[in-house]
């Protein structure tokens, strides 16, 4: 990396670079890599690395009560307590894992489809896309209510879609094993059109001759997106599975504006974020909860190290 | 080749299908943001019901609503501007001096869960009396539209050719007028999607507020859970309440569609 100071001058009749004078402009052209670099950086560094060293640190203390109370270090031990507690943390890592699973899969299956249905230009395609986007950019607080509402048992739409073809109303939201379904169900309301739009871009980048070639050689259309399109797709596809899966992690909005604090009296959509919350900002158990974000955060980690370490090998 | 009639036929019916199933809930919630509590619970007026506009002058004088959209729109506006001052020369920096491993960095923020911050933040910045301020939820903003920005603006700039620069260099611009006169103009649909995108995600952003907001600063997707009490819901004003909230960010996004898809899909084609 060779800053250069003194402009080139290629040919003849180029005017020579203006001296510019100051000593400034000079040092600030020489140092612009580190100039222009460094506001984001320091930033970053301020608020967001000495934040989760500090969580790190809090992660091996009995920080709780009051942020001015005194805590005292004490190694592992919290995470012993947290990996050791089969009540709300391993149910917590389950619900987070069944969670995303669930709606990567529905929501890349059906992202798939549409993208598929929508590759080829035709007429109405702007209204569709239309009805994609606003999913999307709606606030997810909102979307949760709106949901809560279609879901209410006893007011809800849903419940009375089903009477009209002789199905019982079903409790939605408000049952122990049903909550989560439902909440997967939202995000995969939410979400799928995020996936649409990605493996779209990607499909709209590929080009048409290896479809060519294959249909010439008499491939059907099945066979051609197997061998042709879905392996030509798969970076991309790996992409919005990067993308959705981090989000759906981490997803915290829908579900406490479905089932409020704790995900619900019998903790039935508390994921590990909503449980970090809940223990950081309900209990002010500050070193449990950050012994529980540590944890959470080497998942992701690791999920994102698998994801793009198989990205690389289909790059290749 | 013209796709075959009956793939047609069926394409259309499902495109059908989608587009219904993805409009209909958010109609569902507007009409009921027209009705009162009365019709709500009337199955019988599910689409016959006499429009209401009870529920908004709620939302709006009752509510305190005014005071949140500014509050809202407040926070999305700053941090969004002052991300891009910070963002763009950065990311500029960092895809033309290949600064790759600094760019991790940046984009690190986008896999940390927001909760691991909110704790140091809350240790910090109620120590020194800032929480329920302005500063805080602009600076917590900041955390999304930050790497948000760095990332669509590195892409943007590893796709703009450097021959241009190269032409100011040689008539005589310094690097950073090089910079200032020719790459930044140059990339300003770079930077309206990742303004629009970034001011999307600070208006839709709920838990940094819920933590450090007060009764004066709070945004709207914290303002919604006035409606729920413990008992019993006012679900003619939290579906007001969700549509002043959703409705301007989807008119907004339609009339830049171009660059939300844009912004939301950067990076995901290239490798």
């Amino acid at each position: 990396m060779s800053t250069v100071t003194t402009p080139v001058t290629r040919s003849p009749d180029a005017r020579p670079a203006p001296p510019d004078g100051s000593a400034w402009s000079r040092w600030a052209n020489a140092h612009r890599k580190w100039l222009f670099a460094a506001p984001a950086m320091v930033f970053v560094a301020v608020l967001i690395i000495f934040p989760v060293a500090w969580t790190g640190y809090l992660s091996l203390t009995d920080a709780e009560g009051s942020v001015r109370a005194e805590s005292e270090f004490i190694g592992f031990q919290n995470y012993l307590d947290v990996l050791a507690d089969t009540d709300r943390f391993w149910p917590a890592v389950w619900r987070t894992v069944a969670f995303t699973g669930v709606v990567l899969l529905f929501e890349i299956v059906l992202g798939m489809a549409i993208a598929l249905l929508l590759w080829r230009p035709f007429r109405g395609e702007r209204w569709v896309r239309v009805a994609i986007l606003l999913p999307l950019v709606a606030t997810p607080v909102a979307v949760g209510m709106m949901w809560r509402l279609i879901f209410d048992p006893n007011i809800g739409m849903a419940n009375q879609l089903l009477g009209w073809i002789g199905i019982g109303p079903q409790p939605w939201l408000s049952g122990q094993h049903s909550a989560l379904p439902t909440t997967m169900f939202i995000d995969i309301w939410q979400w799928t059109p995020m996936v649409v739009l990605i493996l779209l871009a990607g499909l709209t980048s590929l080009s048409d001759e290896p479809q060519e070639a294959a249909r010439i050689d008499g491939a059907s259309t099945w066979q051609r997106f197997r061998h042709v399109t879905l392996p030509l797709l798969m970076p991309t596809v790996i992409v919005a599975i990067l993308l959705r899966g981090i989000d759906a992690l981490k997803t915290f909005d829908i579900l406490y504006a479905t089932k409020g604090r704790g995900g619900g009296s019998f903790h039935e959509v508390e994921t590990l974020n909503v449980y970090a919350y809940g223990l950081s900002f309900d209990y002010n158990d500050y070193g449990v909860s950050s012994t529980v974000l540590i944890i959470f955060f080497l998942i992701i980690i690791g999920v994102m190290w698998a994801l793009t370490y198989r990205k690389k090998g289909l790059d290749r | 080749m013209r796709p075959s009639r009956p793939y047609q036929i069926f394409r259309a019916v499902a495109l059908a299908v989608v587009v219904v199933a993805l409009l209909a809930p958010l109609l569902w919630m507007i009409a009921a943001s027209f009705k009162t509590n009365v019709d709500i619970y009337d199955s019988g007026k599910a689409f016959a019901f006499s429009p209401t506009l009870d529920n908004y002058s709620n939302v709006l004088q009752r509510a305190n609503y005014v005071q949140f959209i500014g509050n809202s729109l407040w926070v999305a506006f700053a941090a969004t501007v002052l991300s891009l001052i910070l963002g763009v020369p950065a990311a500029y920096s960092m895809s033309r001096f290949s600064m790759r491993r600094s760019a991790v960095v940046v984009l690190m923020a986008r896999v940390i869960p927001g909760v691991s911050l909110l704790v140091p933040w809350y240790y910090v910045f109620s120590n020194l009396q800032m929480v329920g301020g302005y500063t805080v939820l602009i600076l917590s903003h900041m955390f999304v539209s930050l790497p948000l920005i760095v990332y669509i603006m590195m892409g943007y700039y590893d796709g703009l050719p450097t021959e241009l620069e190269e032409a100011a260099l040689v008539d005589g611009l310094t690097h950073i007028g090089a910079f200032r006169r020719i790459s930044l103009p140059l990339s300003l649909p770079g930077i309206a999607t990742a303004g629009i995108l970034s001011f999307i995600f600070s208006w839709n952003n709920f838990m940094f507020a819920l933590v450090l907001s007060g009764a004066d600063t709070k945004t709207l997707p914290v303002a919604i859970f006035d409606f729920v009490g413990y008992a019993s819901i006012d679900w003619g004003g939290l579906m007001a309440a969700a549509t002043v909230v959703t409705l301007p960010i989807m008119v907004i996004a339609l009339f830049v569609q171009k660059y939300v898809v844009s912004g939301l899909t950067a990076g995901a084609t290239k490798g």
